[in-house]
């Protein structure tokens, strides 16, 4: 086994392990920060996709995230109040169909902001996907149907057959779980033909173009799976905080989930999971002493980019390698 | 005669002012290797980026097996069996050599939207990827990174993915350069029995390398063709040997 895959074990077990410690010893808050670094981690993962392994700097995946939110709020509150949605389709308050659905809108939306981006590189491609996600959050802000600029609550989380999400451990469980499948995937992606193109093309485009792989429709379709995973992770999170807000929308969003990133590890495994345990831990311990705690996080961030270019899992678990 | 695989008539290609193709006809036939030579600066990088398809001309025709492969981009022609070496390596840097030539192996066979199947587990990319090594002389490098290779172990590393690609015809763009004096006789000895499964398209400055493996030689200087022949024909060509070959041809 290698280095690197018994820190992700490790770091995977921890998380799993930390609620349980908590109720143990009596302190469930921690339940929902380690439900919070699941969630976050499972954002990350899916950017982790198409930064990660196809180079592609989406300062716009908070859209994603959102419209995950947005599934969620929307489809719940039409399920409490039983007035139909469009097309006289139905709202629902099961986590299973709002996690579809609000996966199958971001891969619409996703395709086409990728249609569009994905022409571009570089610089260019980082302001379209921010140009993009910054139109979804003033289109929010301006639906007063939906709250508008003040959000929309979730009166009652949301429903997983079988389970009682209101109780923290269930809902830390599922998040789990999803982190734990989101992080397969991204594993098997990885590792697939599919993978081998996308991560060839982040290294030399004109390679790939000359082995006779169009690199746009490699990065069209991660784009779209990444954007799928991050708006399950978007739903999760409107359940966590029983909330969404356009804030899931706004540029601050997107530029979170690149810095869990970039502090975990760009394109490993586990790098996004090491960078939301590193983000939540330092909000919540120098939250409650300092509103400035992000200029603390924006100097290890800097550390991080200047000294330790592969992060925590680099300097957890050594230099990447591709087999 | 045999139809030939690669058919170019009349192409042409300006940088502004400067005409870096100007008027090229040339073709390729089964079994040969045909040498592109001349100066530097003639014009000879820019007719393959042409052929391949990364660059486009501003005029002409470019044929390849039977088709006029001009509405096509770069991964189509390759597709269509165009195998292409570059004269500066390029390569993806943090793969392995095994893993470089894996990618090709991949796209030739076809469909590369599959999402669960670790490629490292898969024979049917992996052998033709280590037997694509072995013929070009790196299966005991196949597992460092392209990029820790040495400069002519890259090229050669370029020539075994072309191989695997099962290309129909080889454009190869100073292969020799930078191999060593060792390096370019194996690699000639190699070129010369590679003739017999598709034909190559040689662009070259060393001429020892030229002499001993062209069927036909064509000569660029300035964007244009000045003589296309046989070995003998283009070293007692007279323009030739003022143009380019200089005195001591
Ligand atoms: N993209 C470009 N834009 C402008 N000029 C170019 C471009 N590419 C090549 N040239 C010019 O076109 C001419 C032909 O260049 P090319 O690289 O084809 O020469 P070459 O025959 O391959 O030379 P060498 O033997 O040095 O490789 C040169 O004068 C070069 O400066
Ligand atoms: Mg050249």
């Amino acid at each position: 086994m290698s280095r690197e895959t018994i820190v992700t074990a490790l770091l995977v077990l921890g998380l799993l392990a930390a609620p349980f410690a908590a109720q143990a010893m009596g302190e469930p808050f921690y339940i929902t920060l380690a439900t919070r670094i699941a969630i976050l981690a499972l954002a990350a993962t899916g950017l982790n996709i198409a930064l990660g392994l196809g180079g592609l700097v989406s300062f716009g995946h908070a859209a994603f995230f959102g419209i995950g939110g947005y599934a969620a709020g929307i489809l719940a509150t039409h399920a409490f109040n039983g007035e139909p949605l469009l097309l006289g389709l139905p709202g629902t308050n099961q986590m299973i169909v709002i996690w579809i659905a609000g996966a199958v809108i971001a891969g619409i939306v996703a395709m086409l902001i990728g249609l569009i981006s994905l022409r571009t590189s570089g610089v260019y491609f980082i302001m379209i996907t921010l140009a993009f996600a910054q139109m979804i959050y003033y289109f929010a802000i301006s639906w007063p149907a939906y709250g508008g600029e003040d959000g929309l609550s979730i009166y009652v989380r949301n429903a997983f057959p079988g389970a009682n999400t209101l109780v923290p451990m269930s809902f830390f469980l599922i998040s789990f779980a999803l982190l734990a499948a989101g992080l397969v995937l991204f594993a098997l992606i990885r590792d697939s033909r599919f993978g081998a193109a996308l991560q060839a093309g982040r290294q030399n485009e004109t390679r790939l173009a000359a082995v006779g792989i169009v690199p746009f429709r490699i990065r069209l379709a991660a784009f779209v799976v990444s954007a799928m995973m991050t708006a399950v992770a978007g739903a999760l999170f409107a359940d966590l905080n029983r909330f969404v807000s356009p804030s899931m929308f706004s540029w601050h969003m997107s530029g979170e989930l690149i810095v869990l990133i970039i502090l975990g590890g760009v394109g490993r495994l586990a790098g996004p999971l090491a960078g939301a345990i590193v983000y939540v831990l330092f909000e919540f311990a120098l939250g409650g002493i300092t509103e400035h705690w992000q200029l603390f996080l924006g100097l290890i961030l800097l550390g991080v980019v200047l000294f330790a270019r592969g992060g925590v899992m680099g300097m957890l678990a050594g230099r990447a390698r591709h087999g | 005669m045999a139809e030939p695989i690669l058919e170019i008539r009349n192409l042409k290609k300006s940088f502004g002012a400067l005409k870096a193709t100007d008027g090229v006809s040339l073709d390729l036939r089964p079994g040969e290797i045909h040498a592109l030579i001349g100066p530097n600066g003639a014009g000879k990088s820019t007719l393959i980026h042409q052929i391949a398809g990364s660059l486009k001309p501003d005029s002409g025709e470019i044929r390849f097996a039977g088709r006029d492969v001009k509405p096509l981009d770069v991964a189509a022609r390759a597709r269509l069996g165009m195998g292409r070496t570059f004269q500066v390596s390029s390569l993806a840097p943090e793969f392995s050599a095994l893993r470089n030539v894996m990618l090709a192996v991949q796209a030739r066979e076809g469909s590369s939207f599959r999402f669960f199947r670790p490629v490292m587990r898969d024979a049917s990319l992996t052998e033709p990827a280590r037997a694509a090594l072995a013929r070009v002389g790196l299966s005991d490098r196949a597992d460092v990174p392209a990029a820790e290779l040495s400069h002519g172990e890259r090229r050669q590393l370029e020539i075994a993915i072309a191989l695997a690609l099962g290309a129909r015809a080889f454009l190869l763009d100073e292969p020799m350069a930078g191999m060593g004096p060792e390096g370019s006789q194996a690699l000639t000895g190699f070129l010369d029995g590679l003739r017999r499964e598709a034909p190559i398209l040689l662009i070259e400055h060393d001429m020892d390398a030229v002499f001993a493996l062209a069927d036909r030689i064509s000569v660029l200087v300035y964007g244009r063709i000045i003589a296309t022949g046989t070995v003998d024909e283009i070293r007692n060509h007279p323009d030739v040997r003022e143009a380019y070959l200089g005195e001591g041809a």
